[in-house]
């Protein structure tokens, strides 16, 4: 019997397969992305975009806690006004943090917020927020910023504590 | 660099080597398939080493953010020198890529055509589907390196959460070809330990079909379950508990496979010669590794053990006592066949116990160091680390030490040895047996006949 012969079909099988790979790396980009948006997986937040009605339950009570950090290099000073509120799941809520720019610059940041613990950032919804937009801090300015969120009812029962952090990174000055 | 090096520069260098020189003639072929992609697979290898130690060299030191080299210490935090280490992963990577098409290309298309798949030798087997997740894997590593490279350079976020990407999608994109990576490193060790034990308890290997199909399967688990790397990366609940299932699952065809050594040595005639040795400490040692590995994969039990000393033991006893210590075996094993000559067995075995006992000393005390607490990557420790690091480190020295005894061997082998018979283990089988004492660079010129291969097949 014959030895086969490498066949033309058969290279490009072997050199696409790692060709196609190496795509695949980059269509984990978006793909983790949707995945994220899904699931909630890693703290992503939700967005709603009206304040519809939830069937509330009154006695119902979660304790939602805000956290700040800013990252290296952001001059701007970052914080909640109020570092915990008692919340009823399935009505809206305004809660507000504090933003100094203590430098003659003007600053121009954006905040990223994760929630934990994660199976609760899937029911963690903002009708407003400030991590939406990029944040203009003018020199010495002490600003006010809000958000707007609703916790979904269809959060885990045995949930009573979540925390909101936002992390604020400099864009350019 | 350690990690890199021992991962890129030795241990998979050191399994291509060894496919490249016995595939063909396991399957009865007269050479390798491809030959200039060969060459160009090899040499890059010197220059990708080259550029990735000058870095040792370089203004603001060598990468110093370990193999995994997560993100953004590796972006936004890294010395410059990191440019250097992506150019050199990539060249690594495209070797490998390389050296795998050419396995599945001799595998698949020179095999004697008499030969049927299951007829194939175990090691070829590991090899071929070790091929599989190369190409699938090193891409991955490719394109995570490539965006690493832009991120730093040409402007890109996608690890940066400052332009809207995220510092764990590095993880995610590392470890889903860093998993399959650490079974490239293992599955040719099996291959090689599936050889030698049959060899040496003259008995056919137990459960030949089911040591390929457990193969497989370890293969295919490997690509779905890298998260649990990223227990404490802050995963749904959900998340854990499959990645946990999942990675629990790979411990079944893993101890199919431990199942079957064991049963292959049950009642067989067994000899100790070196070979035999380093194999049958590779099934124990091995599987010490894997146990702790199944407790790293309990994601409540990992919050201790995770980033600690525990896991740096794991590792070493699969990397080690596991895929380094196939490799030794099976220099010993097919020593006579590369050389035409005999190894001093009595400094073998020497050498054996002495590396078997320091390497030992070296990594078990790391167990303990990791469940008191002590971190991984990190250079200096507390006081109450200083006992156990410093018994390690005596194991460190006197493993290293080893080596020398193991170069010397090898020369000796090659310079003085005796003239070994085309065959000099009585129980061995396998087509590279059937050549001459010193196989020639191409073997097989005319295919073996369908009863050589039937006799000579591990599949009976």
């Amino acid at each position: 019997m014959e030895r086969k012969k490498i066949t033309r079909g058969f290279w490009i099988k072997l050199v696409s397969a790692p060709i196609l790979m190496f795509a695949f790396a980059y269509a984990m980009v978006p793909i983790y992305d949707v995945f994220c948006e899904i699931t909630g997986f890693n703290g992503t937040t939700g967005r709603i975009e009206s304040e519809q009605q939830y069937v509330v339950d009154e006695q119902r009570k979660v304790e939602v806690s805000f956290f700040a950090m800013t990252m290296g290099g952001f001059p701007v000073q970052f914080g909640p006004k109020v570092h915990s509120m008692t919340i009823v799941p399935g009505k809206f809520y305004t809660a507000s943090y504090i933003a100094k720019n203590n430098t003659d610059k003007t600053v121009i940041g954006q905040a990223i917020p994760s929630v934990a613990p994660t199976d609760a950032a899937l029911y963690f919804k903002k009708l407003e927020c400030f991590c939406f937009n990029k944040q203009v801090f003018k020199p010495h300015e002490e600003v006010e910023m809000t958000l707007r969120f609703v916790v979904e009812p269809e959060l885990d029962k045995r949930i009573k504590d979540i925390s909101l952090s936002y992390n604020f990174f400099k864009l350019e000055e | 660099m350690h990690g890199l090096i021992m991962v890129f520069g030795a241990i998979m260098p050191a399994f291509v080597g060894l496919g490249n020189w016995l595939i063909p003639m396991m399957i009865g072929a007269p050479d390798m398939a491809l030959p200039r992609m060969n060459n160009w697979s090899f040499w890059i290898l010197p220059f990708a080493g080259s550029i990735l130690l000058s870095t040792f060299f370089m203004e603001g030191g060598a990468p110093a953010f370990g193999w995994t080299f997560y993100a953004p210490l590796s972006t936004t935090f890294a010395p410059d020198s990191t440019d250097f280490f992506i150019f050199a992963v990539h060249l690594l990577g495209f070797s490998s890529i390389m050296g795998a098409i050419n396995i599945i290309a001799t595998v698949l298309n020179m095999r004697a055509p008499e030969m049927k798949l299951m007829d194939m030798p175990l090691f070829v087997w590991t090899w071929l589907i070790t091929s599989f997740l190369l190409i699938g894997a090193m891409p991955v590593l490719a394109g995570a390196v490539t965006m690493m490279l832009t991120d730093r350079n040409f402007g890109t976020a996608f690890f940066d959460a400052t332009g809207g990407g995220d510092p764990v999608l590095f993880q995610h994109i590392f470890w889903f070809f860093g998993h399959p990576e650490v079974y490239i490193m293992i599955l040719p060790a099996f291959g090689v330990v599936s050889h030698i034990i049959p060899t040496f308890a003259r008995k056919p290997l137990f459960g030949y079909s089911s040591m390929v199909y457990a193969t497989a399967s370890i293969a295919f688990l490997s690509y779905i379950v890298w998260a649990h790397h990223m227990f404490l990366t802050g995963m749904p609940v959900a998340g854990e508990l499959y990645f946990m299932y999942a990675t629990m699952l790979i411990a079944v065809p893993t101890g199919v496979k431990v199942f079957n050594w064991i049963s292959t040595m049950w009642r067989g005639s067994m000899t100790f010669e070196a070979p035999m040795l380093w194999a049958v400490s590779f099934v124990f040692l091995f599987t010490i590794g894997g146990f702790s590995g199944l407790m790293l994969g309990i994601a409540p039990a990992d919050i201790q053990y995770h980033d600690t000393y525990f896991v740096v033991a794991h590792f070493h006893y699969v990397l080690v006592t596991g895929a380094l210590w196939s490799i030794i075996a099976a220099t010993f094993y097919w020593l006579p066949k590369w050389t035409g000559k005999m190894y001093n067995e009595f400094l073998a075995k020497i050498h054996f116990w002495w590396a078997v006992i320091a390497v030992n000393v070296l990594f078990f005390p790391q167990h303990f160091l990791g469940l008191a607490g002590m971190p991984r990557r990190i250079p200096d420790y507390s006081l109450q680390f200083a006992d156990f690091n410093f018994i390690s480190s005596i194991g460190g020295f006197a493993f290293g030490a080893s080596f020398f005894l193991l170069t010397y061997i090898v020369i000796d082998c090659i310079r003085n040895g005796k003239p070994a018979t085309a065959r000099p283990w009585e129980g061995a089988k396998g087509l590279e047996w059937t050549l001459e004492p010193k196989a020639q660079y191409h073997s097989f010129n005319t295919p073996p006949s369908r009863k050589l291969i039937e006799a000579e097949s591990q599949n009976s």
